[in-house]
Order: C-alpha cells, then sequence, then structure tokens
C-alpha cells in the first residue's frame, strides 16, 4: 500500500497521459477482438477517452512538475498547448464521420490511430529531453504516416502517405542525429542539463547538433525549407486527416521546438534565432507567393499553413515571454479558424463526390449563404484582417518580434501578410463575386456546426481577447 | 459614464441583425429590408444629434469618454470624441440616410446582403472616429476594408474584382506599416491610450519612423499622389452609395488620422516633412487636375477632382498654421457633403441611361430642369465658388499656405482655376447644349426620391457657404492646444541645439 502510494507522485504529473496510453491499450484489443463492426463503438469510446483526458490535462494545476526521473515535464505551457491539441484530435473524429461512411472506410483503426498519435503528441509537448522527445515524436509520426494513407484504394492517399513516411523517417534521421551530437558535446540529454553546459559561446559540434535538431522539427512543423512533402500530402490525404495534420501534429511540433530553444538552448540563444529568422522568412514568403497560382483548395491551404508556421516562428525568433505567448496564441486561434476552413472543405459535395477544386465555390454565396459567409469569415480571419480573429493572432507574435527590435522581420512578415492576403481574398471572390455553379448537397450536421462554430468564435473574438491572451501569457511564462 | 458612442456603434449593428431576421421570399420582403435599413440609419442620426447637442464644443476635452477591460490593462476600450472627431461622426450618420434611399431601386439583387454590409460599414467608420485607443483605432479601420471589399466587388460595375482587389491591397499594404508604428509605439510609451500618446514625446530619430509608418497608411487612404491609382477604379466600379461614403468619409480618415495622430505624437517629424507634404499637394492638385480634365467618365471625373481636393486638406494640415487646420477640416467636411452630392448627381443620370461617359449625355437642362439646377450649385461648390461651402475650405487652407510659403500658396492657387475649368466644362458637356441625342429625349427630371437626396445636401452647401462659423468654432477649440503644443515640442528642440556649442 504504502509503496504503490509513493509511486504516485512520480507519476502523477502524467496522468492523462497515462490514462490516454491506457485507453490505447484497451481499445486495440477491443477493436481486434470484435472486428470492423466495433467501428462506431470504438469511434465513442475513443472521443470518450479523448474528452476525459481533455478534463483531467484542464484540471492539470499548471505548475511545474517533472516524472519519469525528469524525461517528462508538466507545466502552464504543456497545459495550454495540450489543450489546443486534444481539441484538434477531437474536432477530427467529429468532423471525419461523414467522410468516413462516404469513402466506405468506417474502419476501427482510424479512431484510435488519431488516439495513438495524440497520445505521442502530448508527450512531445511534454518532453523534457533528447530521448523523450524523440519517443513522442515517433509515437506520433508513425500513427500520422498510416491516417495520411488511409484511404488506401486512392491513389494520391497512398502516395501521400508514402511521401510522408519517407521525408518524415529522413527527417526523423537527422534529428536522431543532431540528438546524439548535441549529446556528445554536452553529455546531457535532459534540457536543464543541456542548458546548463552550454554557457557563451558553442563549439562547433553544439553548432552542428542544434542545427539538425531544428532541420528536424522544421520537418514536422513544415516551415521552409522543409516543406517539400507539405502540399502534396495535404492534398492526398482523406481531408479530415488533412485538417488533422494542420492543427495537431503542428500544435504538438510548434510547443515542442519552443521547448528545446527555449529550456535546452537558451544560452546561445543568437545561434538559434538566426536560423528561426531565416526559416520565418522563407516561410512567410513561399507561403504567400506558392499559394497564388493553386487551383485545389487543399493545396491552397497547405501553402497557406507553410505561410502561418511562418507567423508563428517570427513569434518564436523573439525569443521572449511575449513571444512564446505570442506562439501559443496564434496555434490556439489557428487550430479554430483551420478547421474550421477545412469543415468547408468537407461541406463541398457535389453528386456523391468531394470537391476541391476553388473554381466549385463559384457563387456559393447564392446557393448556399450561410456556408459562404463562413468559408469568407474564415479566409479573412487567416488573411489576418481585423476584426477577426487571426489579427490578433498576427498581432500577437509582430508586437512581440518589434519588441525584440527585429523591425525587419515585421516588416517582411506584415508585407508578405498582404501578399498573402490576395489568395484568401480570390477564394472570398470566388465564393462572392462569381456566377453560380450547381450548390453542393447539405454537408452533415457535424460539420456545418465545426465549420459554422469556428466562424462564430473567429467574428467574436474581438469582443472578448483578454481570456485567451491572458492564459497564453500565463502558459509562457512557465517557460522562462 | 455616458454610453451614446457605443449606442451609435451598436445601432446600425442592430438594425443589420435585424435584417438577417427578415424572413426571406415573402411578398414584401424587399420593402421591409430597405425600410429597417433606412430606419435604422435615420435613428443613428437621430442618436448622434442628441450627441452633437450635448457635445460642449467649447472644451478641447475628449468628451463622452468610455472605457473597458479588452485586451490587457494597458490595450483598454476607450472612446471618445473631440471638435476633430465630433464633425465627422455626425457627417457620417447623417449620409448614411442617404446612402440607403440611393440605393432604394438601383440595387435590385442581394438587398440584404448590401444593407448589411452598409449598416457594418457604418458602425465602423463611427468606431474609428470614435476610438481613443490605437489598436481599437486600427480594429475599426481596417475592419471597413471587408465590406466596402464586398460592395464594390459584388455590386459594382464592370471591371469591379479588378477595382475591389486593388482597393484592398493597395489600403491593407499602408495600413499594415501603420501597424509596425503603433507597435513600436506600444513597446516605447507603454500604452495605445490616444490622449497619453498625445502628450507623450517619442525621440526625435523615432518619430520620423513612426511618423512614415503612419504616412504609409493615411496617404494611402486619403489618397495622396502618387498613392492615388486605386481610387478611381474604385469610384468607377462602386454602386453609388459606395462612391458616396468612399468619397466623402473613408478619404476623410486619412486627413483625420494626421490630425489626431501625425501631428500631436510626432510634432518633430511632422515640422521636418511639412515640404515633403507641400510637394506631394500640390502634386495632387495641380496634377490630378489636369488628370481630371481629360476623363471621359463622370465618376472618374469626380474621383480625380477629389484627389485634388484632398490635396488642399493636406496641404492645409501641414503648413501648421491655425488657418490651414482649420481649412482643412472644413475642407473635409464641405468635401463630403459636395461629393457625396456628385456622385448621387451621377447616380441619377446613371439610373436612367445606365452609363457615365460624358460623350453619352447633352443639354439634360431641357429635359430636367430642376436637376440642372441642383447640379449647378454642387458643381460651383466644387469649383469653390464663394458663397458656397468649398470656398470656405479652399480659402483658408491657401490663406494658410501663403503663411507657411509663398511659393506653395502661388502654385497652390492654379488648382481653383483648373478645378473650375475640368468641373465647369464637365456641367458643360452633360447638361447644357441642345438636346440631340434621341435616347436623351424622354429622360425624366428627378423623382420625389430624388429630390429628397439632393435638395438637403444643396441646401447645406450653401448654409455652411455663409455660416463657415457653425464649423470653424467646433474646430477651432482642438486646433489651440494643438498648435501650441506643437510650437513647445519644436521650439525646445531648436533651443536645445542652439545650447549646443
Amino acid at each position: 500500500m504504502s509503496s504503490s502510494l509513493a509511486v504516485l507522485p512520480v507519476v502523477a504529473p502524467a496522468i492523462p497521459e497515462l490514462f490516454a496510453g491506457a485507453g490505447v491499450l484497451g481499445l486495440v484489443l477491443a477493436g481486434a477482438a470484435l472486428g470492423d463492426k466495433s467501428y462506431p463503438f470504438i469511434r465513442w469510446l475513443v472521443m470518450l477517452v479523448l474528452a476525459v483526458t481533455l478534463v483531467l490535462v484542464y484540471l492539470a494545476s499548471g505548475t511545474h512538475a517533472e516524472a519519469f526521473g525528469g524525461a517528462f515535464v508538466s507545466d502552464g505551457f504543456s497545459r495550454f498547448m495540450k489543450i489546443a491539441m486534444l481539441w484538434g484530435s477531437l474536432l477530427t473524429l467529429i468532423i471525419a464521420e461523414s467522410y468516413l461512411k462516404d469513402t466506405r472506410r468506417q474502419a476501427f483503426e482510424f479512431p484510435l490511430l488519431i488516439l495513438i498519435s495524440t497520445v505521442g503528441m502530448m508527450l512531445m509537448i511534454s518532453a523534457n529531453d533528447l530521448i523523450a522527445l524523440y519517443l513522442g515524436l515517433e509515437l506520433s509520426s508513425l500513427a500520422l504516416y498510416v491516417v495520411a494513407s488511409f484511404d488506401r484504394d486512392n491513389v494520391r492517399s497512398s502516395e501521400a502517405g508514402l511521401k510522408y513516411f519517407v521525408l518524415g523517417a529522413l527527417s526523423s534521421g537527422m534529428l536522431l542525429y543532431g540528438a546524439s551530437l548535441v549529446y556528445g558535446m554536452t553529455g546531457e540529454i535532459a534540457f536543464a542539463g543541456i542548458s546548463k553546459a552550454l554557457t557563451g559561446t558553442a563549439s562547433v559540434g553544439v553548432i552542428f547538433g542544434l542545427v539538425f535538431v531544428l532541420a528536424g522539427l522544421a520537418f514536422k512543423i513544415s516551415a521552409v525549407p522543409f516543406h517539400m512533402w507539405t502540399p502534396d500530402v495535404y492534398e492526398g490525404a482523406p481531408t479530415p486527416v488533412t485538417a488533422y495534420f494542420a492543427a495537431g501534429p503542428k500544435i504538438a511540433a510548434i510547443a515542442l521546438l519552443v521547448r528545446v530553444v527555449e529550456q535546452a538552448f537558451p544560452g546561445i540563444t543568437s545561434q538559434w534565432q538566426q536560423v528561426i529568422v531565416f526559416m520565418a522568412i522563407a516561410s512567410m514568403g513561399l507561403g504567400a507567393f506558392a499559394a497564388i497560382g493553386q487551383k485545389n483548395i487543399k493545396r491552397l491551404l497547405a501553402y497557406s499553413s507553410i505561410g502561418h508556421v511562418g507567423y508563428v516562428l517570427v513569434g518564436l525568433a523573439a525569443g521572449t515571454p511575449e513571444g512564446v505567448a505570442g506562439v501559443a496564441t496564434y496555434m490556439a486561434i489557428y487550430l479554430v479558424t483551420s478547421f474550421g476552413a477545412f469543415a468547408c472543405v468537407l461541406a463541398m459535395k457535389r453528386n456523391d463526390v468531394y470537391c476541391e477544386d476553388i473554381s466549385d465555390l463559384a457563387g456559393l454565396s447564392k446557393t448556399n449563404p450561410a456556408l459562404a459567409f463562413a468559408f469568407a469569415m474564415l479566409m479573412f480571419s487567416l488573411a489576418g484582417i481585423p476584426p477577426l480573429a487571426g489579427f490578433f493572432a498576427k498581432f500577437y507574435v509582430f508586437a512581440a518580434a518589434v519588441n525584440a527590435k527585429l523591425y525587419p522581420l515585421a516588416i517582411i512578415g506584415v508585407v508578405t501578410s498582404v501578399v498573402g492576403a490576395y489568395y484568401y481574398l480570390r477564394i472570398v471572390k470566388i465564393i462572392y463575386f462569381d456566377e453560380p455553379k450547381e450548390g453542393f448537397v447539405p454537408a452533415p450536421i457535424a460539420v456545418r456546426f465545426v465549420a459554422s462554430a469556428a466562424a462564430v468564435l473567429v467574428l467574436a473574438f474581438v469582443l472578448a481577447p483578454a481570456p485567451l491572451v491572458t492564459a497564453a501569457t500565463a502558459a509562457a511564462k512557465a517557460l522562462f | 459614464m455616458s454610453m451614446i458612442l457605443s449606442a451609435l456603434i451598436l445601432l446600425p449593428l442592430i438594425g443589420a441583425a435585424m435584417i438577417l431576421l427578415v424572413p426571406k421570399d415573402t411578398v414584401g420582403t424587399l420593402s421591409n429590408i430597405r425600410w429597417i435599413a433606412l430606419g435604422t440609419t435615420i435613428i443613428t442620426f437621430a442618436v448622434s444629434l442628441v450627441a452633437w447637442h450635448r457635445f460642449d464644443a467649447t472644451s478641447p476635452a475628449f468628451q463622452f469618454v468610455e472605457q473597458g477591460a479588452w485586451i490587457s490593462d494597458t490595450i483598454r476600450f476607450k472612446l471618445g470624441v473631440d471638435g476633430y472627431s465630433m464633425p465627422f461622426i455626425i457627417l457620417t450618420t447623417f449620409l448614411m440616410p442617404f446612402c440607403i434611399l440611393a440605393s432604394w431601386i438601383s440595387i435590385e439583387k442581394r438587398v440584404s446582403e448590401y444593407m448589411i454590409a452598409f449598416l457594418v460599414l457604418e458602425a465602423l467608420m463611427i468606431g474609428v472616429f470614435a476610438s481613443l485607443d490605437l489598436v481599437l483605432f486600427y480594429v475599426f479601420f481596417e475592419a471597413g476594408l471587408i465590406p466596402m471589399f464586398l460592395i464594390i466587388g459584388v455590386w459594382g460595375g464592370k471591371r469591379r474584382i479588378y477595382a475591389s482587389f486593388k482597393f484592398f491591397l493597395y489600403t491593407l499594404l499602408g495600413s499594415v506599416l501603420m501597424l509596425i508604428a503603433i507597435m513600436t509605439m506600444y513597446w516605447t510609451a507603454g500604452t495605445t491610450d490616444i490622449p497619453t500618446l498625445m502628450t507623450y514625446s517619442f525621440p526625435a530619430g523615432m518619430q520620423k519612423w513612426l511618423w512614415f509608418g503612419f504616412f504609409a497608411s493615411f496617404a494611402v487612404k486619403m489618397p495622396m499622389w502618387p498613392l492615388h491609382t486605386w481610387l478611381p477604379d474604385a469610384h468607377v466600379e462602386a454602386p453609388t452609395a459606395g462612391s458616396v461614403i468612399l468619397a466623402a468619409i473613408l478619404l476623410k480618415m486619412g486627413g483625420y488620422g494626421f490630425l489626431r495622430f501625425s501631428l500631436p505624437m510626432f510634432p518633430l517629424a511632422s515640422a521636418e516633412f511639412a515640404h515633403f507634404m507641400f510637394f506631394l499637394s500640390l502634386g495632387a492638385i495641380i496634377y490630378t487636375s489636369l488628370v481630371a480634365l481629360v476623363q471621359e467618365d463622370i465618376k472618374k471625373l469626380i474621383a480625380y477632382s477629389s484627389v485634388a481636393h484632398m490635396g488642399y486638406v493636406t496641404l492645409g494640415i501641414f503648413t501648421l498654421t491655425p488657418q490651414g487646420i482649420e481649412g482643412a477640416m472644413f475642407q473635409m467636411i464641405s468635401h463630403g457633403l459636395i461629393s457625396a452630392a456628385l456622385f448621387l448627381c451621377v447616380g441619377v443620370i446613371y439610373d436612367r441611361m445606365h452609363t457615365r461617359e460624358i460623350s453619352a449625355y447633352g443639354g439634360l437642362v431641357h429635359r430636367m430642369p430642376l436637376y440642372a439646377a441642383l447640379m449647378m450649385v454642387f458643381t460651383m461648390a466644387n469649383v469653390g465658388l464663394p458663397g458656397t461651402c468649398g470656398f470656405i475650405g479652399e480659402f483658408l487652407t491657401l490663406l494658410g499656405s501663403r503663411i507657411a510659403n509663398s511659393w506653395v500658396a502661388l502654385f497652390a492657387t492654379t488648382g481653383v482655376v483648373l478645378s473650375a475649368t475640368y468641373a465647369l466644362w464637365m456641367y458643360a458637356r452633360v447638361v447644357l447644349g441642345k438636346l440631340v441625342k434621341p435616347e436623351l429625349m424622354s429622360i425624366k427630371d428627378l423623382s420625389p426620391r430624388e429630390m429628397v437626396l439632393l435638395v438637403p445636401l444643396a441646401v447645406l452647401t450653401i448654409y455652411f457657404g455663409f455660416h463657415a462659423n457653425a464649423i470653424l468654432d467646433v474646430v477651432s477649440v482642438p486646433t489651440e492646444p494643438l498648435l501650441a503644443s506643437l510650437k513647445a515640442a519644436v521650439g525646445s528642440v531648436k533651443t536645445a541645439a542652439l545650447a549646443l556649442p
């Protein structure tokens, strides 16, 4: 009795992860025993597990606590990011239902794979040493490779999964190589230990290691120049999975990146800062310009997501608590906006076919005014036009960059956001100005709910921005 | 704490919500929507008159101040008005019913969306002039792009898509640079509270950059030569009411911005760049007047004439003299009335003939005597004939520029001649002459609805021409402390420079 109680404080910070992990194991057994007909049952249970995990994370204190010998950390930052990420997983399952039904892929593995990757991402967000970092990343990635190709009879979906896997494996290799270099040079795997060992000037070996680690993580967040996979995978993967990729894994990888640079390498800020600044500028620029010519809405949103990662990195480049608060705010707002946008894409269904061409949206404002309005507001929000939520997201990251005296970065950033506004406007133009095509069939209620809820949140955010901003600021303080 | 300003912002939004709730596809839906929109704008105007009545024009302080928590302790929701912003709010609420009336018949498709867009735009415009927090101001300032983009793009003419994109992206590009300046000010002064920032003295070197940030936004919005190219496109393609709002209110945000932010917050930079602004203003006055001369499209001509008239505004503001600044304020109000009326006049004949080509008209006076008379009043006001409100603004700004720099005054005065040339020539070609075109033979004179639109504007145009003090008394009150603090700031730097060996 006494021994089990003694164990409890050691694992207490990881209770949500343990619960979700236990859920995975139990449901894999149940699914294997019951077969494919168990899909509805497994789906509801996975959603239940996710919801309970969300509550557990929410109820956690948010004070700094470590578990598993310091490999796992739970603090205000991890709590904030996990809540956002878990919402992403839940929303994915909510909007995926009708799509899976239409493509006849209602296999019980789908919700389970989402759950497995979610557990992996929770571990990523809470990783406090290089080993935990790698374990979390791989656990989530392996599940993600599979869901990318989940529509296995579809050539493009299989291609997406394969591409994601090959390039993902490469980036994992780079990450691992970098991690080993860092370990070799500092003799530490814990972030705190690395930070202690690295003060003043860094040796070439450490810088190599740092760059490799950053490159590996840049792949996961699809920052330029490691973004190549993104358009193909976004286009090929089933739409709900694309929505998931744009939110959950990105939030987890960004959280991990923030924690690595702020906790393991704060002593050599100037070294990683220039890498982040470069990636930010390159991502913003590519996201803005490359999206202009796109005809496929999913591909366009892929380039848009590359651009948004650039804006997030602007906040990180500042290297200040304000910057990290900006990153957290940005990710939370982006999660809502991007899910709303993908829900709108899922609503583009005509004659039993899911449309993906931007031109299919022509005249949507006449055939379906509510969907058109939601889509337009989400596009304006992604463009960062006030009073929509996307403006406040950009406001915080750019304000942080200005505060850190990174004026050129901020100016390049706002200018690319104007360029980017062009292609969001183009979608609004097609929806509102063009002559209507045949209307879409009414979307399932879950999809409509997510799209309209996202639009309402994005519109109403201006009335009460303080709660999110305060929470993000508190979360960021945990890292400094 | 008075809540009248938030009430003014909320009222149009409530009207927009009511339009959303109107049952669709029943008999009378369209007329219900129109009447709700008209009623809302009239009630908003009435409430703004109450505010005007309670407004103490003799006090330079911000009035009806209300504030509440918003983003953080330092970025708050704060509203308030003074002698600069109050006239613009009245102008906005006054013109909105005209816009709704002007769209009564000419807008047939998607009426509910159109009215909602206009009501939302009205709320945002009032918010721009009432904001006492920089970030709040920016949000209102930029948010107006969305409804205007839709108004031009959905209900506009043939090249509406090109025009709407150009309008949106141009304005956005200018504004984001202002956003960077706002952030810099926030981190330097620790607040975005406008009254606080007006007394905060930024370092001289920083002022220049901040000034340019704000300049980028306001110069595009005004628009100042040579950043004006979006305006003719937007005007030509926008529906009549859209042009009215664009010319009468949205352009004034630039001038208001210079007065509200650039002058009090960056006095050193404003004094330093005054000549630069003179140069651009003269460019606007002379160059765009010449361009207006050769236009074949009536709306385009009025658009270029607007750019030229805005040139007087920037000229007046940067003379940094009481005459110049008060003249600029007067010019903005009077141009708000005159340009609105002129665009409504164009709308009247466009609704009948569906063309805006000057050459398509001629001799309208024979069939439309009432129209010819009213158009005459507005054309003369546009020229700046004494006795109309157009004269006062031009005269005062020229007076101010004469004090600041005689050469500038000399060149600026040529604009008066040029404006007479293009405006009268246009009037002669459209209204006077022989009625030869067969399709014009059966054209009808003004309907009662159109009389309701134009007569009040004509009355006001002449009224303010004789009672200029009705406006000047209001705008002179905040001008005094503004110029005093400007002098103090510039003077202290000069004495400091003299004290150095």
